[in-house]
């Protein structure tokens, strides 16, 4: 028996004025399975997670979230569509106005009946989920950038979402946070049963919590498979971007220093 | 100077698309505030109450100290102007109806617009443009809140409904400070300069004042969405655009009450 497709994306092709940034992208996520889209900076990742969550429509191809094309939904369904998905956006985006835990309630404030005593029970249990209990009654600018990133997973679950999107959720934090979330990343997944899709550009982060990777590179799927398949790829692109990190770490900086103060 | 011309005529034709595209974006956004606020509660989107009541708060209880002293300096100022240029006439005992219906029929409603153009309209520009760039508006969509409902309809309607109310005040306070004046310098007593005013005034006048400050409501919104929905390139984006905020709705404001006053009031 194969499993359900949550996520359907074929053909995609996107543009920025003239410029091609998507440039025909193909890609299928199963029900429950952790999707990682990884590549470096401009290779249209985070313009292919903007069209996943229909804040862009395709020049040409198709979207389709639980079965359902994006560009054929009236706003009322898309609304209806995006109450059973959660996002973490990049930077968090939490409202600054509202404390921790008023941010997590929004969603449930907006579309449900519940009372404000249930609401914070919810909201309580999200944080204790993400292991913020007690910071609820905080604004968002007192917490860490780690704290950030864990409300705003709290904030992206709190109405069971059927679908999980994540942007860059480990960018800017220490390696032994960055961990944690991945961990957290998977401990959701693996309780709730969510599709998620995780975009990054941290390879140690998308080897730890992805089921299959999707390499981007110049607007173009380069590689799409499970982590050894990704491991064993034959493709320059795709090894260059794994060895990126070695390239970095060997950058001779004395002799860029000497050349700069223009010694032989 | 054929290519001069021509980079002019493109700069004039690009600024042109630029104003066709942001009034057609705000008569979007006047037209779905205007579905929220009557259609929501049936999409089970209502405006919430709350965010109007708090809206405001801050845009008409916290303006009222800056406004009284503000209109009160106009009301003082146009009393001495008025009985100066009478008294050429030695006509400085009719200053009163010149004052009544200056104040009621434009001052207060522009300084008004002005005021609330300059605190509030450049507040919901900044704010909506740190929205933008901190990903919030996102953030917004991608849970199932409109933003136009959630952002936009509850700073539109406070300000439909204080900003008449902040050109009422106006109209009490500007009017007492003339009436102080005017009842020292041409030695009448004060209950004699309100009936005066009474006198002077009538309905449609009041009308025409409150009827501008509406017009007013709206442009102030609108233009403050629209800027701040515009922000790109981070805080200096904001200040730019919060800048151009203000310049423009000060600009709206203008103009269209020239254009009111030639309508209506020839």
């Amino acid at each position: 028996m194969t499993a359900s497709i949550n996520i359907e994306v074929d053909g995609l092709v996107a543009y920025y004025g003239e410029r091609k940034v998507l440039k025909g992208i193909d890609l299928a996520v199963e029900d429950g399975e952790i999707m990682v889209i990884m590549g470096g900076s401009g290779s249209g990742k985070s313009t292919l997670l903007r069209h996943l969550l229909g804040l862009m429509l395709p020049a040409e191809g198709v979207v389709r979230l639980l079965g359902r094309d994006l560009a054929q939904l009236s706003s009322l369904e898309m609304l209806d569509l995006r109450r059973r998905m959660g996002v973490a956006f990049q930077s968090g985006a939490l409202f600054s106005s509202l404390t921790v835990a008023e941010n997590i309630m929004l969603p449930l404030q907006e579309h449900t009946d519940l009372d404000t005593k249930t609401m914070e029970i919810i909201a309580h249990l999200k944080l204790e989920v993400v292991s913020l209990a007690g910071f609820g009654h905080l604004m968002p600018a007192e917490l860490s950038g780690g704290m950030i990133k864990r409300a705003a997973l709290a904030r992206a679950i709190v109405t069971d979402p059927k679908l999980l999107f994540c942007d860059e959720p480990s960018a800017g934090l220490d390696p032994v946070v960055s961990s944690s979330i991945d961990d957290l990343i998977l401990r959701l997944r693996d309780a709730m049963g969510m599709t998620t899709v995780v975009v990054t550009h941290d390879l140690d982060s998308a080897f730890k919590i992805a089921d299959r990777i999707c390499v981007l590179d110049d607007g173009e799927v380069i590689a799409l498979g499970n982590k050894d398949e990704i491991r064993a790829s034959q493709s320059v692109r795709v090894q260059n971007l794994l060895n990126r990190r070695s390239e970095e770490v060997t950058l001779d900086t004395d002799a860029y220093l000497r050349r700069l103060l223009g010694e032989s | 100077m054929r290519a001069k011309f021509v980079d002019l005529a493109g700069k004039v034709g690009r600024a042109t698309v630029l104003a066709l595209d942001e009034m057609g974006f705000a008569a979007h956004l006047l037209g779905k505030s205007v579905y929220w606020l009557f259609l929501g509660r049936r999409q089970r989107q209502p405006v919430r109450l709350d965010s109007v009541v708090t809206q405001a708060f801050e845009i008409g209880v916290q303006a009222i100290p800056i406004l009284s002293v503000l209109t009160f300096t106009i009301g003082v100022m146009l009393a001495i102007q008025g009985i100066y240029t009478l008294k050429t006439f030695g006509a400085e005992s009719r200053v009163t109806t010149g004052i009544a219906l200056s104040l009621v029929r434009e001052f207060s409603s522009l300084i008004t617009g002005i005021l609330v153009a300059g605190r509030s309209g450049s507040a919901l520009a900044a704010r909506l443009g740190t929205m933008t760039i901190n990903q919030e508006i996102d953030a917004l969509t991608v849970m199932g809140i409109d933003p136009i409902r959630y952002l936009v309809v509850p700073p539109l309607v406070a300000m439909v409904v204080m900003v008449p109310a902040l050109t009422m005040w106006s109209h009490l306070v500007s009017l007492f400070a003339a009436g102080l004046y005017v009842s020292a310098a041409l030695d009448i007593s004060f209950s004699a300069y309100v009936q005066q005013v009474i006198d002077a005034l009538r309905l449609a006048d009041l009308a025409h004042g409150l009827a501008k400050s509406v017009i007013f409501a709206v442009l102030i919104t609108l233009v403050g969405v629209v800027n701040g929905a515009a922000v790109t390139g981070g805080a200096e984006g904001v200040g730019r655009m919060t800048t151009r905020s203000v310049v423009h709705a000060l600009s709206a404001i203008v103009i269209t009450d020239m254009i009111f006053a030639f309508m209506v009031t020839r």
